[in-house]
């Protein structure tokens, strides 16, 4: 376990190192000077002097790369020029939001989701089983930021019973409450389906294993089956999809949080990448590629200790 | 019971198009079938079937909504809805099968090498695809755009760059199978050169998963095209396409409404329809490969 697990979290570390190496050697990649390119069509002398020094560009390449990462692991990002304020200060504000966005919409698609899926296997074979499985593949399929326009129009804009934009007023949870049901709704939308789906197609697997023969054939009803026996076991392949679900929702929530004006980290990358505020967005995907990275691992091992098979497989 | 007795004892026909016959017999694949057919005759028909020209602004009459004369209705410039939601079906269709192709013969390429090449090669091949599939496809995608800038190539590029590794997992896996089958080992026997086993013998043998996958790729694609497209980082205007019709439609949502219901219709009617098709062909030709992740 400690092997598998050591070799996993160097493996995570190893790649958030190579896209740090990346994304800095993009910046000198790209023609023209990174501070141009970092500045965008806003560069004028002054300000370019000021990210010269900043950037520590007048230094040797070594040493900025060097410099690089002994700020990065001090958790400091680099300035955003632009606003005057830091990376890692930008990041930190708006991640809460879009935190709060994803959980929110993920712990909705699994008490939807997972109920759906044992009802499914409960009822395999019938229509019931059949109009789950068309709606979930549907409701994948729909992209989410329609779902949220589509929401904003009938909900916002005809009906007037939810707010259209913003993340309501800070401090007020009815407010802040009421500004997250659309968008976490139309992204949980596409992820009931996903659950509902994988959780079918695992339990359809433990379903025909003996343990399940043998509480049959002590007549327990088929829910309790379904629910006690059966669900344990499948929801292991579940909870790593869920982690790495969260990871995804948290960077794909940038289009929902376009919709609703939400300020999350989905608005401050958009932002940044429309006015190719190089900083900014660097520092953005780092942490966000650093979360998702270390959600996966943190599923892994989970997984590697609810399943011991999964250890060997890695090892072979 | 008596009909799959009746069916074993008889010769059966020898069926014409059997795949073409086993997507239509289900009612949802059969629907799909229809949507997609659909869709690529208007992408390719565009230019017959577009009433207007999508770029065409007319100030005067601009947010009309639907009318005998502008069937969709008019844009916030005056263009013709319709006519640019026809021609949008064609950036999103081109763009879709472009990168998808592009990404399908990367993976394939790569996945081959890796999983016929040396040892240290697949280790750092796998290691690669594994770097690249554990980012967020969407901040990774974000990165490159502020690096080349938004533009249809950037938005092609992304899209392979972000797909390409999971199809060569998918072939790398394939081909370590296959490598050691008793066919590749006579093959080396006889001294065939690498490039005959790859190309010859595993190439058509491994393609075929591949294939599946792109196709159910096909309509995530369409749906970060258009995602990408309604932020503004996708294709530039006043190239159509339904993700800036939609933009569009949202920034004019109050005053007209209708923009952001035509262009969200083609776009969801086209994920659905290329998913279902999808889905269909891969419990047709191989029920294991597992469903995507919501986009």
């Amino acid at each position: 376990m400690l092997a598998y697990a050591v070799k996993r979290i160097g493996l995570g570390l190893l790649i958030l190192v190579l896209v740090m190496i990346a994304m800095y050697a993009a910046v000198f990649l790209v023609p023209g000077d990174p501070a141009t390119v970092a500045l965008g069509p806003r560069a004028t002398p002054e300000l370019k002097r000021l990210l010269i020094e900043r950037m520590g560009l007048d230094q040797p390449v070594w040493w900025q790369i060097i410099e690089f990462f002994r700020n990065a692991l001090t958790g400091n990002l680099g300035f955003d020029v632009w606003s005057n304020r830091p990376v890692s200060t930008l990041v930190l504000e708006a991640l809460p939001n879009t935190l709060i966005l994803g959980l929110t919409a993920l712990t909705v698609a699994l008490f939807i989701g997972v109920p759906l899926g044992c009802l499914s296997v409960m009822r395999r074979g019938t229509a019931a089983d059949a109009v789950i499985g068309v709606l979930s593949v549907g409701v994948i399929a729909v992209p989410s930021f329609v779902v949220a326009i589509y929401s904003l129009l009938l909900f916002a804009v005809t009906l007037r019973w939810l707010p259209a934009i913003g993340a309501g007023e800070a401090g007020d949870f009815v407010s802040q409450a009421k500004a997250l049901i659309m968008p976490a709704a139309a992204i949980a939308l596409g992820w009931i389906g996903y659950i509902a789906r994988m959780v079918r197609a695992s339990m359809m697997e433990v379903m025909g294993e003996p343990h399940i023969r043998t509480a049959r054939s002590f007549g327990l009803p088929e829910w309790k089956i379904v629910s006690k026996y059966a669900l344990r076991i499948a929801i292991i392949p579940t909870i790593s999809l869920v982690a790495v679900g969260l990871g995804s929702i948290l960077s794909s929530a940038v289009f929902v949080e376009a919709v609703f004006a939400r300020p999350g980290i989905g608005k401050l990358i958009t932002d940044a990448v429309n006015t190719r505020n190089y900083p900014v967005v660097m520092g953005t995907v780092l942490i966000m590629t650093a979360i998702y990275v270390s959600i996966t691992i943190a599923a892994d091992l989970l997984i590697a200790r609810l399943d011991p098979r999964v250890r060997d497989v890695f090892r072979g | 019971m008596s009909s799959v007795a009746d069916a074993s004892l008889s010769v059966p026909d020898r069926q014409r198009f059997p795949l073409l016959r086993a997507l239509l017999a289900d009612p949802f694949t059969c629907v799909a079938v229809i949507l997609v057919t659909g869709f690529l005759v208007t992408a390719i028909f565009a230019p017959w079937l577009a009433p207007y020209s999508p770029l065409k602004i007319d100030v005067l009459h601009k947010l009309q909504p639907p009318s005998v004369e502008h069937w969709f209705g008019t844009d916030h410039l005056g263009r013709d809805l319709l006519s640019r939601v026809i021609y949008g079906a064609r950036t999103a269709l081109t763009i879709a099968m472009v990168s998808v192709a592009i990404a399908g013969a990367i993976g394939l390429m790569l996945g081959l090498i890796a999983g016929y090449g040396p040892r240290w090669l697949d280790a750092i091949l796998v290691l690669t695809f594994d770097s690249l599939n554990s980012l967020p496809m969407i901040m990774f995608a974000l990165a490159i755009i502020t690096v080349l800038g938004a533009g249809t190539g950037t938005l092609i590029i992304v899209i392979a760059a972000t797909s390409f590794p999971s199809y060569a997992r998918l072939i790398r896996a394939q081909t370590l199978a296959l490598k050691n089958s008793d066919y590749i080992l006579a093959e080396r026997l006889i001294d065939a050169s690498a490039a005959r086993i790859i190309f010859i013998h595993l190439l058509p043998n491994v393609v075929g998963p591949l294939i599946i996958l792109l196709s159910m790729d096909i309509p995530v694609v369409i749906m970060v095209e258009a995602g990408l497209s309604f932020l503004g980082l996708g294709v530039r205007p006043p190239t159509p396409s339904w993700g800036s019709i939609l933009y569009d439609g949202y920034t004019s949502i109050r005053a007209a409404p209708f923009m952001v219901i035509f262009g969200g219709l083609p776009l969801v009617l086209a994920t659905l329809g290329f998913t279902f098709l999808g889905e269909g062909l891969r419990d047709y030709l191989d029920p294991r490969l597992q469903l995507r992740r919501p986009a």
